[in-house]
């Protein structure tokens, strides 16, 4: 029944996991599969058996695919509303932790991450804050870890922290430099970042807030449930999970131990 | 490549449909004449402005005789359905048929893009699945209904001549012979003749 690319891709697949231990296999198939085929455009490969070939053998040319695998689309303060009810309901809540640790899971290049530390330190909160930074491709944690983006997006990223509630100049973050903007370094001297996977690792400590924004969409549902296992697993008592504006609960097997707080805007506190 | 369906079109098990400038009101027309009793689902991109949210599902549920929702991430496609894709993300098919969203780059400037929906149904629908390329100002949907064909489904253009901005179903027919080359009423009749696919 399979097609021969179809059988390709999933060889493929295997075959990365054998060898370099990602795991893509319970991937959302629609996007791995456009994801490999634009792939194959770049690395001049005329079939997926040949990409295969090469990445088995070529470490190098692995973490090129990697870059293809994995979807580094992220922006500060996306969906603007999402970071105002964080600063509205959830901070109140947070500020009766005498200390507080936060895991961003799937952190890419960062956006995420400088947003939040934006917010809780303005909100007074990122003293006594750390926050784990956690994604599975090593180009994108490097550049989180760089904070350096560049100033046309950083345009559009101002007028998002306005509307979230943002009680400065934007500007007051970042040294502009060229095309640049150098993000303020003291944002992350609380983040930790790390190299996890959701769908190979476990849970490394006990968080009361966890942010999983536009990654679980990439996951099938096997995926997504070992996924909000996870997440169950390492939040406090009456944690705090928030997901990208497209994501839900909904169609988990675990529905049921988290109650929405905001539902329109994917928060959810650990029943 | 004809007109008209002779017989009506036997053994579909689903529907993919796309538009982008005019389509509004070219999808109210091809899905006003469904029937309450309708038991296809048809999953639709209708290219519009970059917005968090939009009306659109809202809109054809106060107009049409069947269920409309905006697709939901992992949702399961469900018989009798219009699935609507939301603002700034890819829709696509899953072999379990199932709905995910993605947010890879644009497709001819448009996320959500035609050619991704049909793709990825295609692949999971194969010759059951029929697809249906409507009035518009931009090429998405031409390759992805292209992709429908090979894959032995059936495919359906909006007569250039009738349609709103005809860029779209000219592209469309540059890059492949499609099944039908029809008006809107006729695709309207069209859809409401089907008989569901015996599952």
């Amino acid at each position: 029944m399979d097609k021969s690319s179809d059988i390709e891709l999933r060889l493929l697949i295997e075959a990365i996991y054998l060898k370099y231990s990602y795991d893509f296999r319970d991937y959302s198939g629609a996007s791995v599969k456009r994801r490999v085929a634009h792939a194959l455009r770049q690395f001049d490969c005329a079939t997926i058996s040949a990409l295969q070939e090469r990445v088995l053998h070529d470490p190098a040319a692995f973490m090129q695919l990697l870059q293809f695998l994995t979807i580094p689309v992220s922006e500060m303060f996306r969906d603007p509303s999402h970071f105002l009810a964080i600063r509205q309901e959830v901070v109140p809540l947070l500020k009766t932790y005498p200390s507080i640790k936060i895991w961003i899971a799937g952190c890419s290049t960062g956006e995420e991450v400088y947003s939040m530390a934006i917010l809780l330190r303005e909100e007074g909160l990122l003293e006594r804050t750390i926050i784990y930074a956690t994604d599975i491709n090593p180009a994108s944690l490097e550049k989180a870890k760089q904070g350096i983006f560049s100033l046309e997006n950083v345009r559009a990223y101002t007028a998002n922290y306005q509307q979230a509630g943002g009680q400065r100049s934007f500007a007051d973050y970042y040294t502009a430099a060229y095309d640049y903007a150098i993000f303020d370094k003291t944002l992350r001297e609380n983040v930790t970042f790390a190299d996890h996977s959701l769908a190979t690792d476990s849970v490394f400590s006990e968080t009361q807030l966890i942010s999983c924004r536009n990654v679980l969409i990439y996951f099938n549902k096997k995926l997504q449930d070992r996924a909000f296992g996870l997440f169950h697993e390492s939040l406090c008592h009456r944690g705090f999970l928030v997901l990208g504006s497209k994501e839900t609960l909904d169609f988990s097997a675990y529905s049921k131990q988290f109650e929405p707080l905001v539902k329109q805007e994917r928060i959810y506190r650990k029943s | 490549m004809s007109d008209a369906p002779d017989t009506p079109i036997q053994g579909i098990e689903a529907i993919v449909v796309g538009a982008s400038a005019g389509g509004v009101e070219a999808l109210l027309t091809i899905f006003g004449q469904l029937p309450n009793t309708f038991a296809l689902p048809i999953i639709a991109v209708l290219h519009l402005p970059d917005e968090r949210r939009s009306q659109l599902a809202e809109v054809f549920a106060r107009r049409l005789n069947i269920p409309v929702k905006e697709a939901r991430d992992k949702e399961a496609v469900e018989a009798g359905t219009l699935y609507f894709a939301g603002p700034g993300y890819h829709l696509s098919v899953e072999h379990d048929r199932s709905l995910s969203l993605s947010q890879e780059d644009r497709v001819h400037h448009s996320r959500p893009a035609i050619d991704y929906l049909f793709a990825s149904a295609a692949d999971v629908y194969g010759r059951r699945l029929l697809a249906i390329l409507l009035t518009g100002a931009n090429q998405d949907g031409a390759s992805g209904l292209a992709h429908v064909k090979q894959s032995g489904g059936t495919t359906v253009v909006q007569d250039p001549q009738e349609a709103r901005i005809a860029v779209m179903p000219l592209a469309a027919l540059a890059l492949h012979t499609p099944d039908h080359i029809l008006s809107l009423g006729r695709i309207g009749s069209l859809l409401a003749s089907l008989e569901p696919f015996p599952c």
